[in-house]
């Protein structure tokens, strides 16, 4: 992978983005074990910091930010008190402000979905 | 009348080159009081100082003003000059037209010119209201006393003895030896800890110049370098010490049992008990909670049975009260509390355990009694309560990755068939022969993993504990059970570290630990003066770390008690007794306690570090500071601002000496230029500088006004800084009723390598002023009239 100026730029809007300073990490892993999630990531969550981390734009494809159940394991553990959800959080705007709708609402049958469920489906979806 | 003699430096052409010498000698000769002026190529060679002296002789000159370079390059040699002349050294000043003229301002040498002008006025007008200044000394003698008695204590205790010191070791446990003596072996030469140690402890003990005090606490200290006063309470040991054999026999008889605290509770001990094998002084001890009361009617078997009459349940506290003129701190570390970090399952697990437990085991191990088995498969957990926020500690605790690796290689090589894992974040083996250890290690087998584990699970059946980590490198999850996990816990400041930090006012860092002079240059000395720190109550460290600090802080007692006599500093503050009304402020505000009330206020001048921050508090002006009295700064700025042209902008920077000015001078040196119409002056602290000072420049003249001090991190004196935003709040109050733009005055801490940050921030500054303007003569007359509430 050739690193230049988009690197940097994608781990700025990012930091940006999540408000953390994703720098900080120093790659220990904690998240990873602390995650419920994982077994379901095709990226681990020290996996995903660094990438950011090195501005690999490709991250916001994988499946694992989508996953994330946001339940703030890693944050609570991270000995550098990064808050990861944030930065999952701000992987997944990168996509949700594309506006890409993943089903057609019209498609959605009349059957009792919660709203939410409906959301997710939209915007969240997993494929 | 004062009869002074100006000498103008060439500096060999570092600043004729820009500054027009004969010029600035010129505008010397016209000044009050002046009744010599020179302008001289070198005035730091043995032909300027010669000239001085002969023109003292000659001319009866009382006072010498060099205008040269910073006074903190030569300001020691003129010092000299005068006092090989028979003058008070305090009788020179400086006036730096190299550093902050010649070299800051090389691009406009008119400017240069003016600006040392006004540099050399300004050194005159404050050598006229100057004061010879008697050097105050002070007997110190050869007392010391070492607070804690590990490894850093009977280091720096035999250092001192065998330098003829009379030392007072004082320890709280029962026996000296501190964490060492629990240690299996030393990394990364796996010396027996204990073998090595033993014999110190011995010598210590023996030496006829140290007074060992086990079992002791201190209670007070009061005073200051030359002559701490301290009291010392002896706990009742109910053993006389020196009647007991340590036979051993009360033991047999005892019929209490507790957890063993030296073997981290993984075995019991009696209730009389010698507090480890190789405890010195060799003598029991009963631990009066345990006993059944310490009451013969209720058992007494120890009495019955103790050969050497030893037993005494009647022993009381004994209070000792001793006189020393200086203090080493040695109190050492507590390692961190593993049930702190609740996932890790310590107190929990069954086969969880800390470090410093797997030391105690593989000590008894080789004894043949091994207080618990260990299993084939054991993983070590690295970074547990170091470098991390969740618990509040940043910082790295610098021995774990050595001891692991010493303790995995260990335990590999009694067992070669056992798999042991160590996971580990950064592997950090900075020492000597440490990364040739770790190879070793790896060449063995021990397996080292880059992973950091979430939480441990327990088997319920088999109790093995489960260990899921990311293999970092790979991005692999592993899992695996181990029979015991070694939790590599850090090191925190001991409960006895903190007490004695506040107890003899140290301040700390933010890790906790004791906070050094210097971190670089000081690096075993306190801010308070006479009272130095070694080992880990300084910070993290390992061995070899901790015995050359023990040995340096015994060297820099030694290089204040073998003179026989102290010098201080002679910058004290000094209180004004008929002004003074005893109303205490002063005392409250004084970072260092210097400042007792009996009456009126008085300055304990060993203790003052005459940085003047008292000054702003009183509310009657009666304080004011040696060297840097209020009349020689007067007499300075008013210089500073004399002959000012209408349209001409003039800022004062008041300078801290061990930052700030340091810190210009560096500027200079690396010839980055500033605003010339920047005029520095230096104080002690820059909180000396009071908010009726500060109103009383405007009122002269200034239109700027500028503070530099020391970084809270790197001053010599606690929390100027908070003394300083307070003053610019005070006086920007009374600008800004006076219709004069707040901003006018401002500070900044630096350190002294920030060049860039000091430019900025002066240019900055002048960009202020040069947006607002002059200050009108109507505005500054209002700054007269008011009252600034202190």
């Amino acid at each position: 992978m050739q690193i230049d100026e988009k690197n940097v730029n994608f781990l700025k809007k990012v930091e940006e983005l999540s408000g953390e300073k994703i720098t900080l990490c120093e790659q220990c892993g904690i998240c990873t074990t602390s995650c419920p999630m994982v077994d379901e990531m095709d990226f681990t969550p020290a996996g995903i910091m660094r990438a950011v981390q090195i501005g690999d734009e490709t991250i916001i494809e994988s499946k694992a930010i989508w996953v994330c159940a946001s339940c703030f394991s890693c944050t609570v553990r991270c000995p550098r008190g990064i808050d990861l959800s944030k930065v999952t959080e701000a992987l997944r705007q990168l996509t949700l402000r594309k506006n890409v709708d993943h089903i057609d609402l019209k498609e959605v049958k009349k059957e009792k979905l919660p709203a939410i469920a409906v959301v997710s489906a939209l915007r969240k979806f997993t494929g | 009348m004062a009869k002074i003699g100006v000498y103008v430096c060439h500096c060999g052409g570092n600043i004729s080159d820009i500054v027009d010498v004969d010029e600035v000698a010129r505008f010397a000769s016209k000044l009050p009081d002046v009744t010599v002026v020179r302008s001289i190529s070198h005035m730091c060679s043995e032909n300027g100082q010669r000239t001085i002296m002969d023109d003292i002789e000659e001319h009866n000159l009382d006072r010498v003003v060099v205008a040269a370079c910073s006074p903190q390059f030569q300001g020691s040699t003129f010092e000299k000059t005068l006092a090989k002349a028979g003058l008070n050294p305090n009788m020179v000043e400086m006036a730096n037209i190299r550093e902050q003229s010649a070299w800051s301002h090389y691009g406009k040498p008119e400017d240069a010119t003016e600006k040392a002008k006004i540099l050399t006025s300004m050194a005159v007008e404050r050598i006229r209201k100057k004061e010879p200044v008697e050097r105050i000394s002070m007997k110190i003698g050869k007392n010391a006393l070492v607070i804690g008695g590990g490894i850093a204590g009977i280091q720096a205790s035999l250092d001192l003895a065998n330098a003829g010191i009379d030392v007072y070791l004082v320890e709280k446990e029962p026996t000296i030896g501190g964490h060492m003596a629990q240690l299996s072996r030393t990394f990364p030469t796996e010396d027996c800890a204990s073998c090595i140690l033993a014999p110190k402890m011995a010598d210590a003990a023996e030496h006829p110049n140290v007074h060992l005090m086990t079992y002791s606490e201190i209670l007070e200290v009061s005073g200051s370098i030359g002559n701490f006063k301290v009291r010392i309470m002896k706990k009742p040991r109910y053993v006389d010490e020196n009647k007991c054999t340590a036979c051993r026999e009360c033991e047999k008889v005892c019929p209490v049992n507790v957890p063993d605290e030296f073997n981290l509770g993984m075995t019991a001990r009696k209730a009389i008990y010698l507090p480890s094998s190789t405890a010195v002084p060799h003598a029991h001890v009963i631990d009066k909670d345990a006993c059944l009361g310490l009451n013969p009617l209720v058992c007494g078997r120890c009495a019955e049975v103790c050969e050497a009459d030893a037993i005494n349940y009647d022993d009381t506290p004994l209070y000792v009260n001793l006189e020393v003129d200086t203090i080493i701190v040695t109190t050492g570390f507590d390692i961190f509390n593993a049930e702190l970090k609740p996932q890790y399952g310590y107190g929990k697990y069954r086969n969880v355990i800390t470090s410093l437990q797997m030391e105690r085991i593989i000590v008894e191990m080789a004894e043949g009694r091994p207080p618990r088995p260990v299993g084939k498969d054991i993983a070590f957990i690295q970074c547990v309560g170091s470098r991390d926020a969740q618990v509040g500690n940043l910082y790295c605790s610098r021995i774990c990755c050595m001891y692991a690796t010493k303790l995995a290689s260990l335990l590999k090589r009694a067992d070669p068939s056992s798999e042991v894992y160590v996971f580990y974040t950064d592997l950090r083996a900075y020492g000597k022969g440490f990364e040739e250890y770790y190879r070793t290690a790896q060449e063995i087998g021990v397996n080292f993993i880059r992973g950091r584990p979430g939480e441990l699970m327990e088997d319920a059946e088999t109790k093995k504990v489960i260990i899921k980590v990311e293999d970092t490198l790979t991005r692999k999850i592993i899992e695996r059970k181990f029979d015991l996990v070694v939790l590599s816990v850090g090191m925190i400041p001991s409960p006895g570290t903190i007490k004695i930090a506040e107890m003899l006012k140290l301040p700390r860092s933010s890790d906790g630990f004791i906070k050094e002079a210097h971190p670089k240059f000081r690096p075993v000395d306190t801010p308070v003066e006479g009272i130095f720190v070694a080992g880990t109550a300084q910070g993290p460290k390992d061995i070899p770390d901790t015995v050359a600090q023990a040995s340096a802080a015994a060297a820099r007692a030694m290089t204040f008690m073998n003179k026989g006599e102290f010098e201080m500093n002679p910058i004290k503050a000094v209180i004004n007794g008929e002004m003074c009304n005893g109303c205490g402020i002063c005392a409250e505000h004084c970072p260092v306690d210097a400042i007792q009330v009996k009456g009126v206020a008085e300055i304990n001048p060993p203790l003052c570090k005459g940085c003047g921050a008292c000054i702003s508090f009183c509310p009657r002006d009666a304080i004011d500071l040696r060297i840097y009295s209020d009349d020689e700064i007067m007499a300075e700025i008013e210089a500073a601002l004399k002959d000012k042209r209408e349209d001409e902008k003039r800022i004062l920077i008041f300078a801290d000496d061990m930052c700030t000015y340091t810190l210009a001078d560096s500027v200079g040196t690396a010839k980055r230029e500033y605003p010339p119409n920047t005029y520095l002056i230096r104080v002690p602290s820059s909180s000396r500088v009071t908010p009726k000072m500060m109103l009383k420049t405007f009122e002269m003249g200034a239109d700027g006004i500028f503070l530099g001090e020391c970084e809270e991190a790197v001053s010599p004196y606690p929390n100027t800084l908070d003394v300083i935003d307070e003053n610019i709040k005070k006086v920007r109050t009374v600008l800004s009723r006076a219709g004069i733009a707040p901003e006018r005055v401002n500070y900044s801490p630096f350190v002294t390598v920030m060049l860039p940050k000091f430019v900025n921030t002066i240019n900055k500054m002048v960009e202020i002023v040069n947006k607002y303007g002059n200050i009108p003569e109507e505005k500054r007359r209002k700054l007269s009239a008011v009252e600034v509430m202190q």
